[in-house]
């Protein structure tokens, strides 16, 4: 069924993404490598901005452009400049930011989405390229700023500014948008998700597709769920008082998990927009069909063969292909000969749930150890390996260890600091599987044993099953198979 | 027509302070300025392609190497007001 939007809410997103793959800044040679080095040490006369310098586009930012508007099958544009956007703020030294204005290098695209009521099409309006500015800290809160500190480290990474349209009804679609939004990118291998910064999105959200609001610089997916979903309860509220929606910005803080509105401007918003003299225009579209020829194998395609070569559920096959690192590590581990629907199970069920349930967010994956960093703490990583999920997946299978062993085996080697297989796992700690005349003799050892919670079953005390299951298991150390065990006893005892 | 007004706004835009006289002169400036492109503007250029650059040169380009920064001390050497290896600037409003 249709989904109906019973509060007529739009949401358009605009997402500011750092090329932060490539090597060098947009227009000079400084490296990009500056997320733990000290301030202004990553920086060069064009990236400072001072008189007198000329900047250089860097070709492969050109590319990931290309790449990026490819890959949300977008239109590329047969000539392409850049502009200078004119405004007065420290995070930018020249006095304006190099961008593109009304020729953006990709217009009219598109993202399929799981949407509210099944597959929902987001429409791009466009995409462009400008420069990143440095970054300011307050010293102090924003509001009681005592002054600011610039750092132009960051001053000239590239950057490519996406804009939707608004056609996302929920605050749960525009995060499923920004989900599979970066997915692609990271699929394109033009942008790591994980740095600070990588990514930055402005949301516009309207309700009774009345008037629109905007709310500026939100830094993660989930933020910007929250901010919607705060902002929908504010707009409604207002409305229902008899008030209306004025058109403005606001801040989300983070914090408190609500939006704010940002001082109006006294003056309107004035860039005097003009060509940027110093860099020529681009005619780039004989670039595509080799650009196109690089292109990787991106999320749907994936889905869909994931499904048809190795017989998973759409549900697995979406899970293991949300990360591109994941679809790889699952395609070595089946390459391996395990069966690949034990192996489906094993990493989208568990091995994702277990790292969502620690935070750990998958960085790397090198054809045979992923690795994984704390969304919030970069500093503590892990990894597991290709060979040991194999190692798991084919012990499970063989039935010698129980699905509980094997969930305590990935449980350790994610929370462990020293290298141990599977096996060794097992081993130490003692959780293969009983065998099962252990299990029968434990089942004959316990029902002798417990006279009382015998009778009491038998006179109908279900509960007294579990206690009987459990006393097994308590024999056979954990290692018996309590669903086997639990059999074995209502046979012993009922025939 | 540039009025007080519009030149009150270029200078804020500029952050440019100007005074009352000031404003009256550039006034006057602008405006005839502005008068002779509008003698230009009387002139045909239908079927004339806008000229943006002198040059007709497309792609420049760069490869994507790196090259040496600048030390930290020398970014900061023509300032007084740093902290911390940062620029530190008023609270800005």
């Amino acid at each position: 069924m249709a989904y109906e939007n019973p509060d007529g809410i739009r949401i358009g997103l605009e997402i500011h993404v750092q090329l932060n793959k490539l090597k060098t800044k947009m227009f000079c040679g400084c490296s990009t490598d500056y997320h733990n080095a000290a301030p202004n040490t990553h920086t060069c006369p064009v990236c400072l901005g001072l008189p007198g310098t000329l900047p250089v586009l860097n070709k492969k930012a050109v590319e990931a452009a290309i790449k990026v508007g490819l890959a949300l099958e977008g239109e590329i544009a047969e000539e392409t400049q850049f502009h200078r956007k004119n405004y007065f703020y420290p995070d930018l030294p020249k006095g304006f930011q190099i961008t593109q204005y009304d020729f953006p290098i990709v217009s009219k695209g598109k993202v399929v989405i799981e949407g509210e009521d099944g597959e929902h099409v987001v429409g791009i309006t466009r995409a462009h390229m400008e420069e990143d500015p440095g970054k300011l800290v307050h010293i102090g809160s924003i509001e009681k700023s005592k002054g600011v500190l610039i750092d132009y480290n960051r001053s000239g990474m590239s950057l490519i500014e996406t804009v939707t349209e608004p056609d996302m009804r929920s605050p749960k679609e525009a995060r499923r948008f920004l989900d599979k939004f970066r997915n692609i990118l990271e699929y394109l291998d033009v942008f790591d998700g994980n740095l600070e910064g990588a990514m930055r999105v402005d949301a516009n959200v309207s309700v009774h597709w009345g008037t629109r609001v905007e709310i500026k610089n939100i830094s993660s997916h989930k933020g910007v769920e929250r901010a919607l979903l705060y902002e929908i309860m504010r707009q409604k509220n207002v409305i229902r008082r008899g008030g209306k929606i004025v058109l403005e910005t606001r801040h989300f803080d983070e914090g408190r998990g609500v939006t704010t509105s940002m001082r109006t401007k006294e003056e309107a918003e004035d860039y005097r927009y003009f060509r940027e003299p110093d860099l020529m225009p681009m005619r780039v579209t004989d670039w595509i069909p080799a650009i196109k020829d690089t292109l990787p194998e991106l999320p749907d395609a994936k889905r869909t063969r994931f499904m048809e070569q190795y017989g998973i559920t759409d549900m697995h096959a979406r899970s293991l292909t949300s990360k591109i690192m994941l679809a790889d590590f699952y395609e070595g581990v089946c390459a391996k000969g395990v069966d690949p629907k034990t192996a489906a199970t094993w990493a989208a069920d568990v091995f994702l749930g277990e790292l969502n349930y620690r935070d750990l967010a998958i960085s790397s994956y090198d054809g045979r150890t992923i690795g994984f960093i704390h969304a919030k703490d970069p500093e503590i990583e892990n990894s597991f390996k290709v060979p040991d999920m194999v190692e798991l997946v084919t012990l499970f299978a063989e039935g010698k260890v129980s699905d509980r062993a094997a969930v305590e085996v990935i449980r350790t080697i994610l929370d462990g600091t020293e290298e141990k297989t599977p096996s060794q796992i097992i081993e130490e700690k003692g959780l293969f599987k009983a065998e099962d005349d252990l299990v029968t003799k434990a089942v004959a050892e316990t029902i002798a044993e417990n006279a009382a919670a015998v009778q009491d079953y038998l006179g109908g005390a279900e509960k007294s099953l579990n206690f009987l299951v459990g006393q097994v298991m308590k024999k056979t150390k954990g290692t018996a198979d309590a669903k086997t065990a639990r059999e074995l006893i209502v046979k012993e005892l009922k025939g | 027509m540039i009025t007080k007004e519009d030149v009150e706004h270029i200078g804020w835009l500029a952050r440019i302070e100007i005074n009352e006289q000031e404003t009256v002169e550039y006034m006057e400036k602008l405006n005839s300025v502005l008068e002779y492109f509008g003698q230009i503007d009387e002139l045909q250029t239908e079927d004339v392609t806008p000229t943006y650059h002198v040059a007709e040169i497309y792609n420049v380009f760069r490869e994507d190497m790196v090259e040496e920064c600048l030390p930290q001390e020398t970014v900061l050497a023509n300032t007084e007001n740093k902290q911390d290896g940062a620029f530190r600037v008023p609270k800005i409003g």
